[in-house]
């Protein structure tokens, strides 16, 4: 396959940064998105250039380092998918690709492709834990939780924080990310004790780091590599309510 | 670091004024405050309705609302507070929005975004232009001097008069047809949207809060669209002598 590419290169936070239009030939079908890259970057390499800077890590969807985004997509345009499961098989030869970083005022760009994200980590900081130590696994029915409780835990429990709801929101705001990670404590019994303070505090944190806020567009929904459901930003939105209300700590 | 400041900063501020500057509680008091203005537009639309049933209907509606005295105002002034509240609000979002992304995409696809939602501030505003004018129009009697005058046989306000006339200019029709299309635009997303925010989360009742919006927008925009274009379409009666 041969493409063009139009990627965006800045040498560093302080960088104005552009897309350059680049050629790549060589690409087979049969590569992920990061591979072709990594083909791309050799390229690179070889002529003395300096190559494109890029998160990844497991490369097999689980850890959300990867960010992309790929012709106005985050993780590009396969549905529940990261960038790093991408295929090339996905694209024709010929075509063009822009590939640019994640976009929020929130997610300053470091180099090239790879935003600073640590904005989420102060987010989870701020509460997205629980204090005490909870031992090791009790034993199965020790804790009676209804399998629907479950559930809707493990399914806010599969964001794996990589912030493509952020990038998605044509407000950059966070509050996929927040809700997913204030419902999977939502629906346990461990997580009720700090449930008030919890969403309070994230909340905060996350308005103090510049994200913007829900209009309900459900963009994130769509670009979320786990499908995570807008039914965890209105449980944070009962949630935050609630806890404002009652005043309780 | 920059954003503990911020919420240095935040914590300085009393509970309730924490709360509605907050990203989600200002989404609260815009739904909440919508809420208001929904009802008030679905009760005032009834009441208008009351022109196809002829002068007498809808003078003596217009009658008692005037009969209401003091507590016409607690509603006016109620429904000033929503307004205010909402448009602050919203002004303050819509920026925030807007700095929350300094750069944009080159190349930017939106796959589930609707054309209503990301029209709410343009809808938003020419219907606040459009609330202005109405105000001036029809309840101020400052755009048509010369209709706001007419009294019925029973002595009271003929508002048939002045709405079938008024609407004979299709320069006035036509910014009411406009700014009500455009309203019903805004309550196709925003009715949807006011469960959302104010966390309406069971899965059994998504298909219901989704369809509110655009079945709410569809009512509103029959009932106020319908009004100025079937007066000025001649189908309703024109009072005869008024002319
Ligand atoms: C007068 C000028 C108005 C402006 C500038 C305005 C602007 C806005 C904006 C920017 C939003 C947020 C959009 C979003 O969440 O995506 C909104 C939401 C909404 N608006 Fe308005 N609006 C106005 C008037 C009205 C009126 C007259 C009504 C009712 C009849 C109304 C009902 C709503 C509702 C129900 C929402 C949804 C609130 C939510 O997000 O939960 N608005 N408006
Ligand atoms: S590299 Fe780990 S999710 Fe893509």
């Amino acid at each position: 396959m041969h493409l063009t590419l139009h990627v965006w290169r800045q040498k560093s936070a302080n960088d104005k940064g552009r897309l350059v239009q680049y050629e790549v030939d060589n690409i087979s079908s049969d590569m992920s998105f990061l591979e072709m890259l990594d083909v791309f970057n050799e390229s690179l390499i070889a002529k003395g250039e300096e190559p494109v800077a890029f998160d990844h890590d497991c490369r097999e969807g689980i850890c959300g380092a990867c960010s992309l985004v790929i012709n106005g997509i985050p993780h590009g345009p396969d549905e529940g998918t990261t960038v790093c499961q991408l295929h090339m098989r996905r694209f024709k030869d010929g075509d063009t690709i822009y590939i640019e970083p994640w976009r929020a005022k929130a997610f300053p760009v470091i180099r090239d492709l790879i935003v600073d994200r640590t904005a989420f980590d102060r987010i989870q900081q701020a509460g997205g834990f629980i204090t005490i130590n909870t031992g090791g696994a009790p034993d199965a029915n020790a804790l009676p939780i209804a399998k629907t409780e479950a559930d809707l835990a493990m399914d806010a429990a599969a964001c794996i924080g990589c912030g493509a709801c952020v990038a998605a929101c044509p407000n950059a705001s966070a509050m996929l990310f927040v809700g997913a990670k204030v419902s999977q404590f939502l629906h346990l019994p461990q997580g009720h004790p700090e449930r008030a303070r919890r969403v309070k505090a994230m909340v905060e944190q996350m308005d103090a780091e510049g994200f913007g806020n829900c209009t309900n567009h459900y963009e994130c929904m769509a670009a979320c590599p786990k499908e995570i459901d807008v039914r965890v930003i209105a449980e944070l939105n009962l949630e935050f309510m609630k806890a404002k209300i009652s005043g309780r700590e | 670091m920059a954003s503990n400041a911020g919420v240095a900063q935040s914590r300085a501020l009393p509970g309730p004024v924490r709360f509605i500057t907050s990203s989600i509680g200002a989404k609260v008091v815009m739904a909440v405050s919508g809420f208001v203005l929904v009802g008030f537009v679905l009760v005032h639309m009834i009441g208008n309705l009351q022109i196809f049933l002829g002068p007498e209907a809808i003078n003596r509606y217009g009658n008692f609302l005037q009969g209401l005295g003091e507590l016409l105002w607690v509603f006016r002034l109620g429904l000033l507070a929503a307004l205010i509240a909402h448009v602050a609000s919203a002004a303050r979002l819509v920026i925030l929005n807007q700095s929350a992304r300094p750069i944009n995409y080159s190349h930017n696809d939106y796959v589930q975004v609707k054309f209503a939602a990301r029209t709410m501030p343009i809808s938003g505003i020419v219907v606040l232009a459009f609330i202005i004018f109405h105000l001036a129009h029809f309840t101020g009697g400052k755009v048509q001097p010369e209709l706001f005058h007419f009294q019925d046989e029973l002595g009271q306000h003929d508002i048939y008069a002045m709405v079938t006339l008024g609407f004979q200019n299709w320069f006035i029709s036509g910014f009411y047809i406009v700014a009500n299309a455009l309203l019903a635009l805004h309550l196709s997303h925003g009715v949807s949207s006011m469960f959302q925010t104010l966390g309406v989360t069971a899965p059994a009742w998504r298909p219901l809060t989704h369809a509110l919006g655009p079945v709410i927008g569809t009512i509103i925009f029959i009932g106020n669209v319908g009004i100025p274009l079937a007066c000025s379409l001649g189908l309703v009666a024109i009072p005869a002598g008024a002319m």
